[in-house]
């Protein structure tokens, strides 16, 4: 299996020399760390210093980081380098407020590559394959991130970006694309879309991989994607505050995704006692990282809840392997790979004074696309039905503005949106399993 | 020259309109007309009633979204082509109609609707002589 090691220095580390490596880069981390002001001031406050801290497992007495800790100090309270040795910023969409913002040194952008290089070489990508990345380029990570590491292991890589669907499929029959990086839900509409122009992607292309991840999938959506595509399908795991793409991919095994623990420290938090876990139970994921220049960030909450898979894997690789997300701490929703929280759509609700306080928010996913239906009581009816009408559009306008998807708005009477305890209930997501 | 109408929004799911029917008929209300749009995004069920004050009242203290508004309501002979006479004024005049209904009672055709110009739609009626109802005079033919 060797031969499937792009860096067998590192993927061939055993537990006991992956624990030695985290523990020097983790001092180095420590070490870059002061020079925040953000870090600085955390250790102090928290009564620790650097010299506290000798392996992973010290790393309880460390405060956690929270993206709100990163909008606090927005842009560069988190920098540890001067500001002309940064050479790359990528910025999260500010959906719920300031952004946030990742700052990479050249070193920090050559790591990333390698790590993204490493895990499509895992799958078994190699010079001579053409990628075809289908993310949103600009400050999503999800389309810089893949380039460079598809670039840097010398796959001819093309930055198709996303939407256009039609240019996508002329795309892959013309360059002859071997792989594709999609999310789910798009790979099901790739299908669609081929199967109206009457193309059949296991006879007319050359597709033979797919790389999968930033939406919630099940193990069956996958195979009906890889059926239909003729393709196997790889999951991944990525977030811009750990870079981006690259931090936890599956090996050819597809039974979890490694994730590097070169380059991160992982630990599985109670999301509510904050206290680790038993092994192999979910909670939520919490990063440390160590081979970052520009902006290591310590115990970092991802929000996202998954657990550790138990046992070895026959890949060989001895980097644990994180089993599927399986939702989040928080309530923010994923759609169309776009992050969205309720509060979102609550603001610009609340800013009509013809609406009630109560809405629900029901996610679909009909003919494998993501719907979202916004259903909003209307406080006083007056039989006005183009008003109606009108205030819809306008609903509909404002909320694209905010979350960039255009949901179906709903007036409905009061009284009528569903409660549990007197509770409102927010979020039904109904997304079932279609493709 | 105009009636109360009882609009009710309602939800577009079952058992929503015998909630409101069955309100009525404990309040001991009666139904003179009524009719349901069907749109996709709203259900509006407008109804003239034997008593719109008591009915909206009884839907108010249900917790029911409703409205009581004015709409025009003329009486016509019956014989055919009188409806098309009635609204060709209107027309005429320039005037839309947002909605209408039409019932028979009492060998009177009625029409019941609204327009965009309330004002002008009445000296419409009152110029051409068209005979129009108010809620004394609907209830008298029931």
């Amino acid at each position: 299996m060797a031969s499937s090691f792009l860096h067998p220095r590192y993927e061939s580390l055993s537990r006991s020399e992956i624990e030695a490596l985290q523990s020097e880069r983790l001092r180095e981390t420590l070490g870059q760390c002061m020079k925040s002001p953000f870090y600085r001031n955390r250790f102090r406050n928290a009564g620790i210093s650097p010299q506290d801290i000798r392996t992973p497992d010290d790393l309880v007495k460390i405060p956690f980081t929270t993206k709100q800790d990163l909008r606090d100090n927005y842009p560069f309270g988190l920098c540890t380098v001067g500001l002309d040795k940064v050479v790359r910023l990528h910025s999260s969409s500010g959906t719920t407020g300031t952004p946030t913002v990742i700052l990479h040194t050249q070193r920090d952008l050559d790591q990333w590559a390698d790590a993204v290089a490493r895990c499509l070489y895992m799958v078994g990508l190699r010079p001579g394959d053409i990628f075809q990345n289908t993310s949103g380029y600009g400050m999503f990570t999800g389309g810089l991130g893949f380039q460079y590491g598809a670039e840097r292991l010398g796959l001819l890589t093309v930055p198709a970006a996303a939407g256009n669907t039609k240019r996508q499929i002329k795309f892959i029959m013309d360059f002859g694309t071997t792989a594709i990086h999609a999310i789910p839900s798009y790979a099901g509409r790739l299908y669609e879309v081929m199967e109206e122009m009457g193309i059949d992607p296991r006879r007319d292309t050359r597709l033979k991989t797919l790389v999968i991840g930033a939406e919630p999938h099940s193990e069956e959506q996958r195979r009906r994607i890889e059926s239909m595509l003729g393709v196997k399908a790889y999951n991944s795991f990525g977030m811009s505050e750990m870079c981006g793409p690259g931090v936890a991919f599956e090996c050819t095994e597809q039974n979890g995704m490694h994730i590097w623990e070169d380059y991160y420290i992982v630990e599985i938090v109670d999301p509510v006692t904050l206290e680790p876990v038993p092994e192999g139970e979910v909670g939520e994921l919490v990063l440390t990282t160590i081979n970052r220049e520009a902006m290591p960030l310590l115990r970092y909450r991802t929000r996202d809840l998954t657990r550790i898979l138990p046992g070895e894997c026959p890949c060989g690789r001895h980097h644990r392997r994180l089993d599927r997300m399986k939702g989040r701490s928080d309530d923010m929703m994923i759609l169309k790979g776009v992050n969205i929280f309720p509060i979102q759509i609550e603001t610009v609700l609340m800013q009509f004074p013809e609406l009630g306080n109560e809405y629900l928010i029901t996610l679909t996913n009909k003919d494998a696309n993501d719907t979202m239906t916004v259903e909003v009581e209307l406080k006083e009816f007056h039989d006005d039905y183009p008003g109606m009408q009108s205030l819809t559009r306008e609903i509909t306008r404002q909320l694209k503005d905010e979350i960039l998807i255009t949901p179906e708005v709903r007036l409905v009477p009061k009284g009528t949106i569903p409660k549990t305890d007197g509770k409102a209930v927010r979020v039904k997501d109904l997304r079932k399993t279609l493709i | 020259m105009t009636v109360h109408q009882i609009s009710v929004f309602i939800e577009n799911r079952s058992g929503t309109l015998v909630k409101v029917l069955d309100l009525f008929k404990e309040a001991g209300i009666q139904l003179i007309a009524s009719t349901i749009s069907d749109t996709v995004e709203y259900g509006i069920f407008r109804i003239i009633c034997s008593e719109p004050m008591k009915a909206r009242k009884v839907l108010e203290e249900a917790g029911v979204s409703s409205n009581v508004s004015d709409v025009f309501a003329v009486s016509l002979d019956n014989y055919p082509g009188r409806a098309a006479d009635a609204v060709r004024f209107l027309s005429k005049a320039g005037i839309g109609i947002s909605y209408m209904y039409s019932f028979m009672l009492s060998g009177k055709g009625i029409l019941i609707f609204r327009t965009n110009d309330p004002e002008r739609t009445k000296e419409v009626i009152r110029d051409n002589g068209i005979e129009s109802l108010n809620d004394e005079s609907l209830l008298s033919l029931v």
